[in-house]
């Protein structure tokens, strides 16, 4: 038996030079096993094992330490500055959000790939936004952002901040016990709750909650939510098949420097006022794109079959001619098949196209399907 | 009582008379996780000792599997089309993956005995 991926096999050296989140020492009291992923040692996955976390945050509540994750703030300036300075760098209508609204909208490069993808959150008072980026990102973002803004601006990235993530059809009956009062939030809000920001959204699909805390208090609370009877552990590789399922994409894997916001599936996030007024970095781009359409299109697939399709293999149409490539998949248990998303040729990205994906020695038909794969349970409140 | 060898790669070749059964060790099960999906050979094909021979996948990861001896694949297990989370249930037993028709039993004596496995797996981590 030989590794394609070593991380599942090889136990980490303890002077692996990787970062640790303040939830380390419980991850490993909890039977995790930890991973090096974007620079810290993370969980994989716990004792229970990865499948049976996926089908607990769909029929339960799934605690996730997401601390490695970029957190940041913006002072100096009153929210419309500071608004309209992130819209030079961003196509989301982020001067539209209302006191503890949050968002989702990536950070473009000149000529209009996606640098990252980010949610900004405006402070419930009204004043200040919060940033959290990806982990494999964060200084890339923070540099990026820092370099671009007005001089009375500063933005603060705040390392001493715990992420907590906690999804499922029970995460709101499970904190409104701790934290009363986050029950009212609707989806993609935030409050303060005392030391504690939680906002009503996630990366699962699911209904659920991210916790910033600072990380001084982080293992006390996670402590506390993981003693729900509700609660499991969940690690990174049931994250992953979570937001596959989802539709939802991965930085890294399903969009990179070369991808537009267009291309990548992701136009519901360009605000109509940002389309007519452009004025973002590779605003050229994704304005052309959006009017003639992209030449090339994220999918998602679905195969025929259990073989999982993986990042970089081979899409072919039809004829056999290479149309594109896999960039995240796996055989997943809510869809209890093998799904994919992929970058493919535009005309052939409508559902119910006839594709097939170069597996090893074998082509495997895949069919693209509308996404998401699993349906998104999410709490909008009026 | 079947003679029971292991190859540094994680399988077992659990053999009588000329038949060696084929899998991988409970040990490797628990280390890939939970299995999604077992490719199998064809029956009669002709294979050399250490050549690839079938694919275990877990949510993560795609694992070729080795052939621990030379020979022809006589059977596969054709229960893990269905049911490939067998192999995290019983790696050492029912979750059997083929079966191969030795060619060279002197093949078997480069391979280790359980003990030897079990001291190399420890020191694996």
């Amino acid at each position: 038996m030989s590794e394609a991926e070593a991380i599942l096999i090889k136990p980490l050296a303890p002077d692996a030079g990787l970062r640790v989140t303040p939830l380390n020492a419980l991850h490993r009291e909890l039977g995790a096993k930890l991973v090096p992923f974007a620079g810290y040692e993370m969980p994989l996955q716990y004792a229970s094992g990865i499948v049976k976390e996926h089908n607990h945050v769909r029929s339960a509540a799934g605690f996730f330490d997401v601390s490695h994750m970029g957190q940041a703030r913006l002072t100096g300036a009153d929210f419309g500055t500071a608004a309209a300075a992130l819209e030079k760098l961003a196509p989301g209508d982020l001067l539209g959000l209302k006191p503890g609204q949050l968002r989702y909208t990536q950070l473009l490069n000149e000529s209009g790939g996606i640098i990252d993808d980010l949610m900004v959150t405006r402070g419930t008072d009204g004043e200040g936004i919060f940033l959290v980026v990806n982990a494999s990102r964060k200084e890339i973002d923070f540099g990026h952002i820092a370099e671009r803004l007005p001089k009375t601006m500063t933005l603060h990235p705040e390392p001493n901040r715990a992420l907590f993530a906690l999804q499922g059809p029970q995460a709101a009956t499970v904190l409104s016990r701790l934290i009363p009062g986050v029950e009212a939030l609707g989806f993609m809000t935030s409050a303060v709750f005392g030391p504690v920001s939680v906002s009503r959204s996630g990366y699962t699909g699911e209904d659920g909650f991210e916790i910033s805390v600072e990380a001084d208090a982080a293992e006390a609370l996670a402590r506390r939510i993981l003693s729900e009877p509700e609660v499991l552990p969940i690690g990174l590789g049931a994250r992953d098949t979570l937001r596959l399922e989802a539709g939802l994409p991965l930085y890294g894997q399903d969009m990179d420097e070369t991808v537009s916001p267009v291309e990548a599936g992701l136009s519901f996030s360009i605000g109509k006022r940002r389309r007519s007024e452009g004025g973002f970095l590779g605003a050229d781009r994704v304005l052309r794109e959006l009017a003639e359409g992209p030449k090339r299109l994220r999918v998602g697939l679905k195969l025929e079959g259990r073989a999982a399709a993986r990042h970089g293999m081979t899409i072919a149409d039809a004829a056999g001619e290479a149309v594109g490539e896999v960039t995240s998949g796996a055989f997943t248990p809510s869809a209890a098949a093998s799904i994919a998303m992929g970058c493919v040729s535009a005309p052939l990205g409508k559902p119910g196209t006839e594709l097939a994906i170069h597996i090893r020695h074998a082509t495997v038909p895949a069919q693209v399907t509308s996404m998401p794969f699993v349906p998104h349970r999410y709490v909008r409140k009026a | 009582m079947a003679l029971i060898k292991y190859t540094e790669d994680h399988e077992y070749i659990s053999v009588e008379g000329d038949v060696g059964t084929v899998g991988i060790t409970s040990y490797a099960q628990e280390k890939l996780g939970d299995v999604t999906f077992v490719e199998l050979p064809a029956t009669g094909e002709k294979v050399k000792q250490g050549s690839p021979i079938a694919v275990v996948e877990s949510v993560k990861a795609a694992s070729d599997i080795y052939a621990p001896v030379s020979g022809a694949i006589a059977e596969v297990n054709e229960a893990l089309n269905d049911k490939p989370e067998l192999i995290n249930q019983d790696a050492e037993g029912a979750a059997w993956i083929l079966k191969i028709q030795i060619f060279d039993p002197a093949e078997l004596d480069k391979l280790m005995d359980r003990d030897a496995y079990l001291a190399y797996a420890k020191a694996e981590g």
